[in-house]
């Protein structure tokens, strides 16, 4: 059996069965990374030993035979912008290089209460910044289907890491499309929660008004599995809802009949690879099989996304980064005094794109811009959300791609940051709104790489987005295709 | 609009980023063209629209004013650039 291609709920009925122990499977995932990395570079960090001593924790639990924590057991990878307590976690970014949080944030308590291995920390972009894992400050990670291309971003690390069968799942975030589109450029599942459905403390702040942790999977079930553990309110997050969470994993296999699904024409246009817009069409015609009723709709705002997003996260950015001042950790330069260590400190811990950003996020809130820029954005972004707001009276979830060209080359864009910017475009409006979306693979294109399918839902209606995606899974055979690796 | 170099240097200034000469020129350039690009937003009249504030529906998150967490200083101060016994060591403030 080749125990690191397992899904969680695979893993975890073998596991279960005692067909092979929590050791076995860790090993397994271990040998898999050590064959696989040099090429791929997923990880920033592997916790080699602490992980195969929890997996002797969850085996004598499993012995045992009376534990139903849901994840016992099972190898998970997460982005390096969870603080793990006693591990270092450093955002992609030599400003953190060496930091080793005091404390876990509250999706890793919540995953260890699970019964969770951790394999180690993935990479990203620096501070969550990119669309390609190229801005690491460590090495860009490659996609797993081609390592001339790119595993798209930023949580670039976690998906080539799911991809690769480096580990069973992994965590993500997602402030513009970061579990997403990387999901799309993979071939894997990824989720972004509604805003306020999981905690976000512990998690290294990019842009506050956006920022989600969300699963990445290897199959929709998977992903139901992991967002009920980690969903939930949390005192310590002053934006998580206090909501129930449904039994997502259980009421994933009711059927979608009736179900209306929106197409929004303004996420079917040109700049488009032909390929991934056939693709999505074809997905559209498995649902309508399926029984879900298809409407066009209009997101009127949609060409505004962009803009809105890189005033509205430049500027939290902006803020959120003023903490890395080389005074209580991270890295302090030498200097002559106290302004002139705070602007070299940061000016040698930070990369280009997080100074592009700090200086794009600095101007458009500076005296004399706010209005025509921070106080102009968040005006579209109302706007943008009553988009959805008024779709959502029409439509139970909206379909469209996740990204609009499958995963680029290497260097093909790092050069334009315009050009990067553009390849979220049809993820960044979900982020403006709050709502929640899911990628899952829906076919490959001529080169061999995959494409992602993107479901959004309405505010804090995972389980139908769930639902959805699980209907399209069983019709197809795009979830159980393999990278050479 | 054009954004000068001057604009630039401020804005590093206010951001506590000192910049390399070579960084100053490029920000500028890409700067401009981000810039730019944004201003399509004025193509739309939002003189009746209420600024986003918030995703969901919630009200002021408010807790009871209490002590969760005991004091650790070791823990916080394991990650110091610089330390003194209980305390982050830092440049002089005042001359």
């Amino acid at each position: 059996m080749n125990l690191p291609a397992l899904t969680v709920h695979e893993a975890k009925e073998k596991l279960r069965k005692r067909e092979f122990s929590s050791h076995e499977l860790t090993e397994a995932v271990f040998d898999r990374i050590t064959a696989t990395d040099d090429r791929i570079h997923a990880y920033v960090t592997l916790c080699r030993e602490a992980a195969l001593e929890q997996a002797r924790y969850a085996d004598d639990r499993l012995r045992k035979g009376n534990d139903l924590s849901p994840l016992i057991g099972i190898p998970i990878a997460i982005k390096d912008n969870f603080l793990t307590r006693g591990v270092r976690t450093t955002c992609a970014s030599k400003i953190l290089a060496g930091f080793i949080p005091p404390y876990d944030a509250a999706t890793i308590n919540a995953i260890r209460a699970a019964g969770a291995v951790f394999t180690g920390k993935t990479n990203l972009d620096e501070f969550a910044m990119g669309s390609s894992a190229e801005n690491s400050a460590f090495f860009p990670t490659r996609n797993p289907w081609n390592t001339d291309r790119v595993p798209g971003g930023s949580s670039g690390g976690s998906a080539a890491a799911v991809s690769a069968d480096q580990c069973i799942a992994a965590l993500g975030t997602d402030t513009g499309g970061s579990i997403r589109q990387p999901a799309a450029c993979c071939g894997i599942v990824g989720l972004k929660p509604t805003y306020g459905r999981v905690s976000r403390y512990g998690i290294i702040a990019f842009a506050s008004s956006m920022d989600q942790v969300g699963p990445m999977t290897k199959d929709v079930r998977d992903c139901a599995l992991l967002l009920e553990a980690i969903a939930g309110h949390d005192p310590a997050d002053s934006t998580s809802v206090n909501r129930p969470v449904p039994n997502y994993s259980e009421a994933l296999t009711r059927d979608i009949k009736g179900t209306r699904l929106g197409i929004p024409k303004e996420y079917f246009v040109s700049g488009m690879q032909p390929e991934v817009e056939k693709a999505v069409r074809r997905a559209i015609q498995v649902l309508e099989k399926n029984g879900a009723v298809i409407e066009d709709i209009s997101l009127p705002h949609t060409e505004y996304a962009i803009a809105v997003y890189y005033i509205v996260a430049t500027a939290e950015a902006s803020s959120n980064l003023a903490r890395y001042d080389g005074m209580r950790y991270g890295h302090r330069a030498r200097a002559k005094d106290l302004t002139e260590t705070y602007m070299l400190s940061r000016e040698e811990g930070f990369g280009p794109e997080v100074k592009r950003r700090i200086m794009l996020g600095t101007y458009v809130l500076s005296a004399g811009y706010y209005d025509a820029y921070y106080l102009k954005a968040q005006q579209v972004r109302a706007l943008i959300k009553k988009d959805f707001d008024d779709a959502f009276q029409r439509c139970d979830a909206i379909v469209a791609p996740t990204a609009p060209t499958t995963a680029f080359q290497i260097g093909e864009k790092i050069q334009d940051p315009l050009q990067m910017y553009l390849s979220d475009i049809y993820t960044i409006s979900i982020n403006l709104a709050g709502v929640p979306a899911l990628s899952l693979p829906c076919g490959f294109d001529s080169d061999g790489l995959p494409i992602g399918l993107q479901i959004i839902g309405k505010h804090f209606d995972e389980l139908n987005l769930l639902r959805v995606a699980y209907a399209y899974e069983r019709s197809t055979e795009w979830h159980t295709k393999k990278p050479n690796v | 609009m054009g954004l000068t170099r001057e604009e630039v240097q401020r804005v590093a200034m206010l951001a506590r980023l000192r910049l390399t000469a070579e960084e100053e020129n490029r920000l500028t350039e890409e700067l401009d063209g981000i810039l730019h690009y944004m201003d399509k937003l004025n193509a739309l009249d939002t003189s009746q629209v209420e600024p986003f504030t918030h995703a969901v529906d919630i009200v002021n998150a408010f807790r009871e004013d209490k002590v969760t967490n005991q004091p650790n200083a070791d823990a916080l101060l394991a990650n110091a650039p610089e330390k003194d016994e209980t305390f982050f060591r830092v440049p002089k403030i005042i001359e």
